[in-house]
């Protein structure tokens, strides 16, 4: 990641889609491992690590939305509804059956992406605009759906309260232990969608994006590429929506409105679409964004304006300012997001310091 | 109250359909950007809100009245509207769909952040000095503002269908959402005409602004309003302004009837027998049902333009 080439070496396709460009990337993985795995966990204070952690679901969420948006072109914006069947599908098997997280984890996911199959099926027949809204009334449909069935909502106030995992017997309540948790889920779905990504379904995800009338005659048979994308990208939405449920110990439809499919889509956007690294730019961005804002208008804030009152209405609507405003400029100025920036600083120190 | 009665259904219905012709007063805001500039404008339900919330803020803060606010409304949005335009989505013609609707989704974000930020989060009234009292029929009660937003909503679909017909700006208006290039290439100055359509976009928003606002108050949920937008133009069709307002009418019937049938005999047991669902607001997501059932038959809904692509 952090490596320096001295040009460009490569000579075969194997080499342009291996996992390590350098045997030496393969020092950079390990010390981010390390950091990650062993210095975080042991240096960085309580509160940090809840912040980190509502990065790392983040970030499975975003990988999972990139893969359809990103990758195959399709956009959705329901991302949130398909978290929303994770959490429930997770929190009635823990509640009901008493199942581990290691069997609740996979059946969100799964349950999540069969929503998704059907939710991605107009796209066979639609896309833009067409396909966006369908997403979006998926969103407000299954939202009622788990709201009036009590049979899913749990009743009442449609929340279902949740044991925390269980590791061979030790209970996963303080924060540093569901980091470890949640941290070793999302090493598992970046490697799996880097590996997506350079194999033969994402290609073909990519061929759809670029042109699916062209990928069609290829050979490719869109429909099921297309409808796997939704799978895929629904099955990283519900493991997201199963491991927010675990990290707060509730499952309620209120953590995934509208808002937090848009959230998602800003992520995707922002950090740029199409690449794993982007889709985690994007998540730890637009979760640290309101953090960082409330940081600002508490220290700044009660110098410009007397009233606390009315500060705090500033700050709960200058998220969506800024917000907003960064989409807009992001698309207009750097579509490919934070990752472009990235890899321009990358190219630039390639042959640094001589010019080419 | 006699649920089944004749005159209750069609007092519903009527109602419904006054409401829908209200709904397709905004969704020809998207409609008339659509057609045009082949921009999805998602932010059209955030025009309406921020124009209400303008016309309604300098009313109840400041004592200016409404005519007064309306026309400074007006002006601001057209403005607002033309840079939008110039800003942020003509750098972006040529560019996927999903961008497009990604920006107009990052401008609701923005809009919906920065009106409150400006004027307050608080409800406010509205008041157009339309009476409160039922209009009475033999025995079917309607609700003047939504007698006035059907008359309003019709006077200007009116307007609208005079001016794409006759007038020269309107034939240009339309060359333009054809094809872009063969109307370069015929002299009309194409991005004039976006800002035009724009700005219309801009006028229609105002008058929705107005509506809603004096029917359900004034504050950021005005702009919910704009997510009914959606199932209308969709069931209509993108490109057809007849298509917004059948589509219109069918959702506010829709919403009407589930509203006034489908939420109670939920509560029924022999519903409950069959479908475990609990409460009722059917009517926020009915239209959507529908609008995905049409979407499976018809993919460009009732009146819109199939398209056919080539590689």
């Amino acid at each position: 990641m952090f490596h320096r080439e001295s040009g460009y070496y490569k000579t075969s396709y194997a080499s342009d889609s291996a996992l390590y460009p350098l045997p030496i990337a393969r020092f950079a993985v390990a010390g981010f491992a390390i950091l990650f795995f062993v210095v975080a966990p042991l240096l960085v204070s309580s509160y940090y690590l809840t912040i980190l952690n509502l990065v790392g679901i983040a970030i499975v969420g975003a990988i999972g939305l990139n893969i359809l948006l990103g990758l195959t072109g399709q956009i959705s914006i329901g991302h949130a509804a398909f978290m929303s069947v994770g959490a429930y599908t997770a929190a009635n098997l823990a509640t009901r059956f008493d199942l581990p997280f290691w069997i609740t984890l996979p059946a969100g996911g799964l349950m999540a992406a069969s929503i998704g199959i059907i939710v991605g099926f107009p796209s066979v027949r639609i896309k833009g605009l067409y396909l966006a809204i369908s997403t979006l009334a998926a969103q407000f449909i299954i939202d009622w759906i788990i709201v009036h069935t009590p049979a899913i909502s749990g009743g009442f106030q449609a929340s279902i309260q949740v044991p925390r995992p269980t590791v061979f017997g030790a209970v996963l309540d303080t924060q540093r232990e569901l980091y470890m948790f949640i941290l070793v889920v999302v090493v598992i779905a970046i490697v799996v969608a880097l590996n997506i990504a350079r194999s033969r379904i994402g290609r073909a995800f990519i061929a759809i994006r670029d042109q699916d009338i062209a990928a069609e005659i290829l050979g490719i048979d869109v429909r099921r590429y297309k409808l796997m994308a939704f799978a895929i990208s629904s099955f990283y939405a519900g493991v997201a929506g199963v491991l927010y449920t675990y990290y707060s110990g509730v499952a309620n439809n209120e953590f995934f409105p509208l808002v937090v499919s848009i959230d998602y889509l800003a992520m995707v956007i922002i950090g740029g679409m199409g690449s794993v690294l982007g889709a985690i730019f994007g998540a730890t961005f637009v979760t640290l964004l309101p953090i960082a804002i409330d940081l600002v208008m508490t220290s700044v804030g009660p110098y410009l304006i007397e009233d606390a009152g009315a500060l705090s209405g500033i700050k709960s609507h200058m998220r969506l300012v800024v917000f907003g405003g960064l989409i807009m400029f992001f698309l207009v100025v750097e579509p490919e997001g934070l990752n472009r920036l990235w890899l321009n600083i990358r190219s630039y120190f390639r042959v640094w310091p001589f010019s080419y | 109250m006699d649920m089944f009665a004749v005159w209750y259904f069609v007092e519903t219905t009527i109602n419904g359909a006054l409401i829908g012709l209200m709904y397709a007063l905004i969704a020809l805001g998207f409609v008339l950007i659509y057609k045009s500039t082949d921009a999805i404008n998602f932010a059209q339900g955030q025009f309406v809100m921020i124009s209400g919330v303008m016309v309604a803020a300098l009313a109840a803060d400041y004592g200016v009245p409404i005519v007064v606010g309306a026309i400074v409304a007006l002006v601001f949005m057209i403005l607002f509207n033309v840079m939008l335009e110039r800003i942020v989505l003509r750098p972006m013609i040529g560019r996927p769909v999903v961008a497009i609707i990604m920006a107009t989704i990052g401008l609701a974000a923005f809009l919906e952040g920065l009106f409150p930020m400006i004027f307050g989060a608080t409800t406010r009234a509205l008041d157009l000095g339309i009476p409160n009292d039922p209009i009475i029929i033999g025995q079917i009660y309607l609700t003047p503002i939504n007698v006035v937003g059907g008359a309003v909503a019709l006077t200007f679909f009116g307007a609208f269908s005079i001016f794409f017909m006759k007038s020269r700006k309107g034939v240009a208006l339309r060359a333009v959402a054809d094809n872009h290039q063969v109307s370069m290439a015929m002299g009309i100055n194409v991005e004039r005409y976006f800002v035009l359509a724009w700005s219309m976009a801009g006028v229609v928003a105002v008058l929705g602004g107005l509506l809603w606002g004096s029917a359900i108050g004034v504050d950021n949920t005005l702009a919910v309003v704009g997510l009914k937008v959606f199932p209308v133009v969709i069931l209509g069709g993108l490109e057809s302004i007849i298509g917004a307002i059948v589509g219109g009418i069918i959702v506010g019937v829709i919403e009407a009837w589930g509203g006034t049938y489908i939420d109670p005999a939920m509560t029924q047991p022999w519903f409950r027998e069959f479908f475990p669902f609990e409460g009722g607001g059917t009517k926020d997501f009915l239209p959507y049902l529908l609008m995905i059932v049409v979407l499976f038959f018809k993919p460009y809904g009732l009146f819109g333009k199939v398209h056919i692509e080539r590689v």
